[in-house]
């Protein structure tokens, strides 16, 4: 969304907002297209809830939920034919806004004379359709990394300056969630241009609606909805507090930031390793991590070269080679340097956690190592009576 | 660049392409490389592949088995099995500038390598009615176990891309691009939804050396492991999943004994398997 000074004079509904029917998400999806966005939102494909463009609502995952755990992810049908109760998939939205693959540039040899050709291309308006609390908060952070620092990354911004944010509310948290403990969730923070809250009763399925921005209001405007009832916002509203109770997964309750400064030298590093395959599964599914690396490949003429921007990972074993070797030679290392980074340095380097608790690295982890258990583990460590020296 | 006293107009360095024990299967993606083909033409002299021409050289002359060279390039596939291969790999050494392997055969041994962990004979009296006239060794061997090898290209077979960049690597005299990070790598950037965790099907994806582009998730299959070990693969952490996913102890020792059997990497995998029937070991 953009900063409107004027939020609330753009409001149709009042701060009390809009109800509407399935019809009214039908009519969503069609006037974000008419208005030339490329709606993407959740969908069943290979037996997941993949997060891809929408031609229509109907292609929403309507009578779909997930049941996670640890290494374990499942579709399972529901009974009530909700379209979001459903709790993190296999992507957040970071492959639209920080895709995996980018071409920087291209290099051509013409006539003798070296041309070099940034890549200019018009990024698609995104309306991204079922954002989850703790998505919108990886996004602010992605944010934060890419474009609030001294080196902003254009190509990000493009993206993300055009992007229209419809944020779902959470009413059905996974058992592999802790918003909660990482403060993102499972109500909305600010950021969004619509935010939706989800009712279904016996027999009505409605979705409680208001604007956050001056187009998320134009948008609501052209939808067939009503003022919101007090019974509808009531629901709705209790459907999310009862979230906030069924998490999961939780962090420790202590300073994380602190926990992993004092925690460098426990034995419990060596145990993780034993376990952690350093396949790169967690950074790659986690929202907020941002590393890429730069290759340039050159054509077999040898008069066209091309610089391309890919996803990289600290635990890949080149991601730390300098002169003489990886810096980070043993598993125990590179799984160290990601949980400190994401719990700690982050808020040194960017202010903030680096972790807004969905749980993808959990579910994602082909052996189902659990952030929350290394970090439980490392906490008791620190309370059974183990050196804890002062952070250096 | 050329090293040959070939005829002087032709700048082209040349390219030299051999096998061993193999089934030709990686030669030919270098004939399968339909679109670059002919610009590959353009910057090297394809000099010596029989699987293409019966002759060799600018001369056009007919192509000798141990060739004429020397070359700038040769690409080797297929491992080494009879005492022969042993003098002619030798020969192609010195007659080559690089000398790269293509494939698990080159790269690892190849399947061909289940003998080196059973009786060779028994299979001769198995298979041949008259085992006397087979020469061979008793083991399949890689390549770099008897020369020095430049680089070592993974897969069964290769992957097309892949032998394009080391060819262009070396034309531009620059390192080839290739990473030795694990199939999960490629099945994400892809955007692929993991079988394992989806699905609970075994994948070797944690542990196999990317470069295939994680052909096998995107079809929904596990990952079986045609491109070998990646750099450091955690294999005790990766049979115990195997396990978990409901493979049996025969189930993946037979997983980790296919086209890269006789991989160094792979060698603690039947005793890891095994750990189950018999219990951790003693401390």
């Amino acid at each position: 969304m953009r900063a409107d000074a004027d939020v609330d004079a753009s409001r149709p509904s009042g701060p009390d907002g809009l109800v509407m029917g399935k019809d009214g998400l039908a009519a969503l999806v069609d006037v974000l297209i008419r208005r030339g966005f490329t709606p993407v939102g959740p969908t069943v494909r290979e037996g997941a809830i993949v997060l891809a463009e929408l031609g229509s609502a109907d292609e929403l995952p309507y009578g779909w939920g997930v049941e996670l755990e640890a290494g374990r992810y499942r579709l399972r049908e529901r009974a009530d034919g909700a379209a979001f109760a459903h709790a993190a998939g296999p992507q957040s939205w970071k492959p639209f806004l920080h895709p995996p693959r980018v071409r920087e540039w291209t290099a051509d040899r013409v006539a003798g004379e070296l041309v070099v050709t940034a890549e200019r291309v018009a990024p698609p308006r995104y309306a991204f359709l079922g954002v989850r609390p703790c998505d919108l908060r990886a996004i602010a952070v992605q944010d934060r990394v890419l474009t609030g620092g001294a080196y902003r990354d254009p190509g990000y911004a493009g993206r993300r300056s055009g992007a229209l944010l419809i944020v779902v509310e959470c009413t059905e948290p996974g058992a592999t969630c802790f918003c909660v403990s990482m403060g993102t969730g499972p109500a909305t923070g600010p950021g969004y241009d619509l935010v939706m809250t989800e009712v279904v009763d016996a027999d009505r399925h409605r979705f409680w609606v208001r604007s956050g921005s001056r187009e998320g209001a134009e948008i609501l405007a052209e939808l067939p909805a009503r003022p919101a009832d007090p019974e509808t916002r009531r629901t709705a509203r209790a459907g999310v507090a009862a979230a906030a109770d069924r998490m999961g997964r939780s962090m420790p309750e202590t300073d994380l930031r602190e926990l992993m400064a004092r925690t460098l030298d426990a034995p419990r590093w060596d145990d993780v390793a034993g376990r952690c395959l350093t396949c790169g599964n967690c950074t790659m599914v986690c929202p907020t991590c941002f590393c890429t690396t730069t290759e340039d490949v050159t054509d077999l003429t040898g008069d066209h070269a091309e610089r391309w921007s890919l996803w990289d990972s600290c635990f890949d074993l080149d991601f730390s080679n300098l002169h003489g070797g990886p810096v980070r030679a043993s598993a125990r290392s590179r799984y160290r340097q990601w949980l400190t980074h994401k719990l700690g340095t982050w808020y040194d380097q960017f202010g903030s956690s680096g972790c807004v608790g969905c749980g993808r690295c959990i579910v994602w982890c082909p052996v189902g190592i659990d952030i929350t258990e290394e970090a439980a583990a490392l906490h008791d460590w620190t309370r059974s009576g183990q050196p804890t020296p002062e952070p250096s | 660049m050329a090293t040959r006293p070939g005829p002087p107009t032709d700048p082209r360095p040349t390219l030299a392409v051999w096998k061993f024990a193999s089934c030709d299967g990686c030669q030919l993606t270098l004939l399968d490389c339909e679109d670059e083909l002919l610009g590959l033409t353009e910057r090297v002299r394809i000099d010596h592949f029989l699987e293409m021409t019966p002759v060799e050289g600018a001369g056009r002359e007919r192509a000798r088995l141990q060739g004429r060279g020397p070359y700038d390039l040769s690409l080797v596939e297929g491992s080494i099995t009879t005492a022969e291969d042993i003098g002619r790999i030798r020969h192609i050494r010195r007659m080559s500038r690089y000398l790269v392997t293509i494939g698990a055969c080159a790269t690892a041994g190849g399947i061909q390598a289940l003998r080196n962990f059973a009786d060779v004979e028994d299979f001769l009296a198995a298979v041949y009615a008259q085992p006397r006239y087979i020469a061979t060794l008793s083991t399949s061997t890689p390549i770099s176990a008897h020369v020095p090898v430049d680089f070592e290209l993974r897969g069964c077979p290769i992957d097309r891309r892949q032998l394009i960049e080391v060819v262009t690597a070396y034309l531009a005299g620059r390192a080839p691009r290739i990473s030795g990070q694990s199939v999960c790598f490629e099945c994400k950037r892809r955007g692929t939804t993991c079988v394992t965790v989806a699905h609970g099907t075994p994948c070797l994806g944690p542990v196999t050396h990317a470069g295939c582009g994680a052909l096998c998730p995107v079809y929904g299959r596990g990952c079986y492991g045609c491109f070998g070990p990646s750099d450091q693969p955690d294999l005790p952490s990766m049979v115990a999943q195997l396990r978990r996913d409901g493979m049996s102890e025969r189930d993946i020792q037979r997983v980790f004994r296919t086209f890269n059997a006789a991989s160094p990497e792979y060698a603690p995998v039947p005793d890891l398997a095994a750990e189950d029937r018999r219990g951790p070991p003693p401390a």
